[in-house]
C-alpha cells in the first residue's frame, strides 16, 4: 500500500507492506537511521520521534497508522553547525557515552520541555523519561542536560 | 511480525463489517498492546481493523454527574482532564508518556489484562461500558483473565464513570513494567464505599468485605480488621499470591487516607 506522509518538513510517499512500522519506513525507506532499535518490547524508547506533536516509539506504530502525519525525527532538529539546544546540552553535560539511546532520548526529552511550561524539576524529568533506557550513563547527565536545556530552549 | 492485511476504516459500520468479512480480524486503536504481541509473532490475525480514522469517539466530557470517555480517548488526556482527578492521576500512571501519548481507554478495557490500571476505575467508579448498540454495567464488564462481556466483534465506543465525592487510587508498580503489581482504587459517595482491585485476581474486581468496614468507619484503621481471601490470586515471579492479598490491604490504607 501506498501511505504520504510529511518527514522533517517534507512530504515523502512511500509503498509499505501492510505489516510494516513507522521505524521501518523511517530507517529502510526514507535511510533517516538516526531512529534506532534497540528493543523487541516497546520498551527502551531508542525509537522515539514526533508524530503529529507527539512523542511516539515509532517501533510500535504501523506504517498505515501514519499516514498522513507529521513525524520529525532527529535528523529534523538540528546539523552540526547548528545543534538544537538539547543537542548543546546533552554535549555540555556528557549526557551520552555510546550513544545508542541518545536520539530517543533527545526527542522525549525536547516533547517534555515544550509540553513542562518551565516548570520541569528532578522528578519531573525522571518522570518524563521513564520510557527511555540507557544502559551507559546512569542517567545522572541526561538530567541535568534536559535541566539545562529547559533554561536554553 | 506475520503479513496480515492492513485496514483503516473511516466509520463504525464499516469497522464492523470489515471484521464480519475477516477469516481472523482484530480491531487496532492505540496499538500499545497489540502491536507488540503481533511483533513477538504471538499472534497471527488475517486482517488489522485500525479503529484510528472514526470520527467521533475521542475526549473527555462532564455531564450531570457523569464523566463520558470517548473510546478512543489516549490515556494522555485523560490525565489532563480535571473531572475526576482520582481517574486523571490513574491515567497520569499508565506505563511511560509514550505510551500514554497512544494507548486508549477501549484498547486497555477490551484487553482485560489482569494487571492493567483502568479496570480498577471501571468496577469502583459505577462505570458503563457503551458499544455501538448496548451498554453493559462496570461491575458486570471484566468476565476473567483477558475476558470481557464483550461479543465477537464489538467495539467499545465510551465509558462513562459517576463522579464520586472523593476517591484516590494507588498502586504498587512493577518497577519494569510499571503495569500494577496491585492497584487499588477507593470511591465515596454518600455512605457508599467502593474499592476496585486490579492486579490480584483473574480479573478487576470490588472488595466487598473492605467496602463494608469502610462503610461504617471510612479509616485506615477500618481495613486492619478486614482479611482478605488470596486463595484465587495471582502468583508470578513479581509477586505471590499471599504479597497481593497483602497489598490490597496496604494499598486501600493509603488510598483511605489520602482521601482523608
Ligand atoms: C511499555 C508499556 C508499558 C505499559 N504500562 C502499562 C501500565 O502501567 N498500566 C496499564 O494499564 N497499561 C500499560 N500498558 C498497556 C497500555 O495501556 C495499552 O495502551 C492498553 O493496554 C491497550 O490500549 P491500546 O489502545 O494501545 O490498544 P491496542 O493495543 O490497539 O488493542 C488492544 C486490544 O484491544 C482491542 N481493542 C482496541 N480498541 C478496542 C475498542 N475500542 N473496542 C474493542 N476492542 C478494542 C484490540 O483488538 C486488541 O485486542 C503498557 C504498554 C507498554 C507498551
Ligand atoms: S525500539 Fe525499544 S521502544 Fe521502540
Ligand atoms: S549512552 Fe549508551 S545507552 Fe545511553
Amino acid at each position: 500500500m501506498e501511505i504520504t506522509l510529511t518527514v522533517n518538513g517534507a512530504a515523502r510517499t512511500v509503498d509499505v507492506a501492510d505489516n510494516a512500522l513507522l521505524v521501518d519506513v523511517l530507517r529502510e525507506s526514507l535511510g533517516l537511521t538516526g531512529t534506532h532499535v534497540g528493543c523487541d518490547t516497546s520498551q527502551c524508547g531508542a525509537c522515539v520521534v514526533h508524530m503529529n506533536g507527539d512523542a511516539v516509539k515509532s517501533c510500535t506504530v504501523l506504517a498505515g497508522q501514519a499516514d498522513g502525519a507529521d513525524v520529525t525525527t532527529i535528523e529534523g532538529i538540528g546539523d552540526p553547525d547548528a545543534l538544537h539546544p538539547m543537542q548543546e546540552a546533552f554535549r555540555d553535560n556528557h549526557a551520552l557515552q555510546c550513544g545508542f539511546c541518545t536520539p530517543g532520548m533527545i526527542m522525549s526529552a525536547i516533547d517534555l520541555v515544550q509540553k513542562g511550561g518551565g516548570s520541569l524539576d528532578e522528578t519531573a524529568v525522571r518522570d518524563g523519561l521513564e520510557g527511555n533506557l540507557c544502559r551507559c550513563t546512569g542517567y545522572h547527565n541526561i538530567v541535568k542536560a534536559v535541566l539545562a536545556a529547559q533554561s536554553s530552549m | 511480525m506475520y503479513q496480515f492485511n492492513y485496514h483503516r476504516p473511516s466509520t463504525l459500520d464499516e469497522a464492523t463489517s470489515l471484521m464480519a468479512g475477516a477469516e481472523d480480524g482484530v480491531y487496532l486503536s492505540g496499538g500499545m498492546t497489540l502491536i507488540p504481541t503481533l511483533k513477538q509473532r504471538l499472534a497471527s490475525p488475517s486482517d488489522v481493523i485500525d479503529l484510528g480514522a472514526i470520527p467521533g469517539l475521542t475526549g473527555v466530557t462532564l455531564n450531570d454527574g457523569t464523566v463520558s470517555v470517548g473510546g478512543m480517548t489516549r490515556h494522555g488526556e485523560v490525565a489532563a482532564s480535571d473531572a475526576i482527578p482520582a481517574l486523571a492521576d490513574l491515567a497520569s500512571r499508565i506505563g511511560d508518556a509514550h505510551v500514554r501519548n497512544r494507548g486508549t481507554i477501549g484498547g486497555s478495557i477490551a484487553n482485560s489484562d489482569p494487571a492493567a490500571d483502568y479496570p480498577a476505575a471501571v468496577v469502583a467508579l459505577g462505570a458503563t461500558v457503551h458499544t455501538a448498540n448496548r451498554s453493559i454495567a462496570g461491575g458486570d464488564y471484566f468476565t476473567g483473565l483477558f475476558e470481557t462481556a464483550l461479543h465477537d466483534g464489538e467495539i467499545v465506543t465510551s465509558v462513562d464513570f459517576c463522579v464520586p465525592d472523593a476517591a484516590a487510587y494507588e498502586k504498587f508498580p512493577n518497577p519494569a513494567s510499571r503495569y500494577a503489581v496491585v492497584g487499588v482504587m477507593v470511591a465515596r459517595c454518600g455512605d457508599c464505599v467502593c474499592v476496585g482491585v486490579t492486579g490480584a485476581g483473574a480479573c478487576a474486581f470490588r472488595a466487598t468485605a473492605l467496602e463494608e468496614a469502610l462503610a461504617t468507619d471510612f479509616s485506615p484503621g477500618a481495613v486492619d480488621g478486614v482479611g482478605v481471601d488470596h486463595s484465587e490470586f495471582n502468583s508470578d515471579i513479581h509477586a505471590s499470591a499471599e504479597f497481593r492479598g497483602h497489598l490490597v490491604g496496604v494499598l486501600t490504607k493509603r488510598a483511605v487516607a489520602r482521601i482523608g
